[in-house]
């Protein structure tokens, strides 16, 4: 008798279970499930899992395979004590400027080209391309470029500089960052052009069009119109590239390996934990970078909401809205 | 116009085109400089200044020999095959987490948005060491499905994209199909996704261009380069024997990008603008 109840309220629940999935609430639920399984496996698996691993090793002497033994803060303490680590942060000032350097020819650039201009877009693609070359070929074209009497130095000395007098661009500990940051700027000052021109475009061309009727020159119709509604995009490239020049690695990993003083925070980093294979250390130094980044970011949110408190409102409509005010005013006049 | 500001029309037109031509002469010096030095031959190569022209700009033999030496037609055939699976997959999942994410309101919505945020944050390099570790205890290392799988990830970017274009879709759309007795992946398939096509060429876009030019983790994940080369890991190839001998080293370099450069002449505006929604939100 009890059998029989029990397969019968199992029929029961499994009749239920089949109509609420039938329902539309069952069919949310596994639409839900379906879609978003592989995409949050992927991201736990792949992101979180290995960055709450990390936040583990971080605290063990360790290698990739053997014994691990827990050392407590030790990892964080050397990182910070380590010379070499400190003078790959000065570096970050040199990425710093070069970005900043980057930012400001973007502009420039992209306010030129924003107005009508004879091969514009034969201009725009070739700043641009760079910017699709694979780093590891921008290796190689920048080793052969820099080399004693190749590429640089021909174009320098054809410009009337003595070879004696030039130097060993990427052996020389003065300048080899510079040349190296001189890299980065050639790859990614296209791509900020390029968004930058998005944005002025994005600026209703009316603006344009009664401020130059109004009388406005060029200057005004940059420092008046097109700066005050790309200033958020500015703000926030600026603020990219703090975390940016935190985590340059690409230019000195492909170019020069990190050798005469060269070697970044980022790289440092790859070399602890794949060379040297010391991974607790490498670690320490992935959180380290992680809570500059953090910080930065807070910065970032924080700027954003005192200063650009109204920037989720269209800034172009804005200025529109207050010329034709303008207008209206002298008009009653 | 008076005489003077038609004269400083004519000075700021001057400076508009020279700082254009100099800046286009630095931004493609490095690359055609390489393409001479491709067309030389070895002798040419040790005996003329690099900025010389070459005797024949139909000498390919460096081209040969560097396509051959760095493997290049497995590198390009093991490249399409990692493009055609990362951009589906990614396409995929990330159009599918978007319609989730846009179209269904429930308890946690938010907290996965932030998750993917939050991950924009973490830098990927760093986090290698340890994903080093959970690809071997996977047996990812050395296959081309670990890889892929790796590069299919997060892309936050292409999510991005995907909810905001869905958000520009009435939902009245869904709405009157669940009526007519649509399910929801009827919706989603037959529906929604054909409409998404503009966001799904911006994202292939965007994918596909990273995808093609990643070499960090394909050095690190696909060790064996005879049989897993990739087209940015063929370039290796020549860090050895090759040393100094650019002439080679130059024609395996201009191979590589010659593709990136017939697409970009093909959808320039795309690329543009795919770059320009990306960077909105990203």
């Amino acid at each position: 008798m009890s059998n029989l109840n029990t397969t019968a309220s199992k029929g029961g629940i499994l009749s239920r279970l089949i109509k609420w999935l039938r329902s539309g609430k069952g069919q949310r639920c596994i639409i839900m499930i379906t879609f978003m399984t592989v995409p949050l496996l992927l991201l736990i698996g792949f992101t979180y899992l290995p960055f709450f691993k990390m936040f583990e090793f971080s605290f063990f002497n360790m290698k990739y395979i053997g014994e691990r033994k827990f050392i407590g803060l030790d990892n964080y303490r050397d990182v910070l004590a380590d010379k070499e680590v400190m003078n790959s942060l000065m570096l970050a000032v040199y990425y710093l400027i070069g970005s900043f350097i980057q930012l400001a020819l973007a502009l420039y650039f992209a306010t030129m080209l924003s107005f009508k201009t004879k091969g514009g877009s034969f201009f725009k693609g070739t700043i641009f391309f760079p910017y699709l070359i694979s780093g590891i070929a921008m290796g190689f074209i920048f080793k052969f470029f820099y080399t004693r009497g190749f590429v640089f130095d021909t174009v320098l000395t054809r410009l009337g500089f003595e070879l004696e007098n030039l130097p060993y661009w990427l052996r020389d500990k003065g300048i080899n960052n510079v040349s190296l940051v001189a890299t980065s700027v050639w790859k990614y000052m296209g791509q900020n052009m390029v968004l930058f021109i998005g944005a002025i475009m994005s600026v209703d061309k009316e603006l344009y069009e009664s401020a130059s009727l109004d009388g406005a020159n060029r200057w005004h119709q940059f420092r008046y119109i097109i700066l005050p509604s790309i200033s958020t995009i500015i703000v926030l490239n600026m603020i990219l590239s703090i975390t940016g020049s935190l985590s340059a690695f690409e230019p000195p990993y492909v170019i020069t390996g990190g050798t005469r003083g060269t070697a970044t925070f980022f790289l440092l980093m790859h070399n602890m934990a794949h060379r040297h294979q010391k991974v607790g250390k490498a670690s320490a130094m992935a959180l380290i970078l992680f809570s500059l980044i953090i910080i930065v970011t807070i910065a970032q949110k924080l700027i954003f909401k005192y200063v650009f408190s109204d920037s989720n409102e269209d800034v172009s409509k804005k200025t529109a809205r207050m010329l034709r005010k303008q207008r209206a005013k002298e008009a009653m006049r | 116009m008076t005489f003077s500001q038609r004269a400083l029309y004519i000075l700021r037109t001057f400076i508009k085109y020279i700082s254009l031509v100099l800046i286009t002469f630095i931004s493609i010096l490095p690359t055609v400089s390489t393409v001479i030095t491709a067309f030389k031959t070895e002798e040419e190569y040790t005996s003329t200044n690099v900025m010389t022209p070459p005797n024949s700009w139909v000498y390919f033999k460096n081209f040969v020999t560097a396509w051959k030496d760095a493997n290049m037609g497995l590198a390009f055939l093991n490249t399409f095959i990692i493009l055609v699976f990362v951009l589906i997959g990614s396409i995929m999942f990330g159009a599918m987490l978007a319609y989730i994410l846009s179209r269904f309101k429930f308890r946690g919505n938010e907290f996965i948005r932030n998750l993917f945020l939050f991950a924009t944050l973490i830098p990927g390099i760093a986090t290698q060491v340890t994903v080093y570790q959970i690809m071997h205890s996977m047996k990812l290392i050395n296959t081309l499905q670990g890889y892929i799988i790796l590069m299919m990830g997060t892309d936050v970017i292409s999510i991005y994209i995907f909810i905001q274009f869905f958000e520009n879709i009435s939902v009245s759309l869904d709405e009157s199909a669940i009526i007519d007795g649509c399910t929801y992946y009827g919706v989603f398939f037959k529906i929604l996704f054909p409409l998404l096509k503009p966001a799904i060429i911006t994202c292939m876009i965007l994918k596909g261009v990273s995808t093609y030019n990643e070499y960090y983790m394909s050095n690190l994940y696909l060790q064996n380069k005879s049989i897993f080369v990739t087209v940015s890991t063929s370039l290796y190839t020549f860090t050895g024997p090759y040393g100094n001998q650019y002439n080679y080293i130059c024609a395996g370099v201009i191979i590589t990008i010659l593709p990136a450069l017939i697409i970009f002449i093909l959808c320039q505006k795309q690329i543009y603008s795919g770059l320009t929604q990306g960077a909105v939100k990203g």
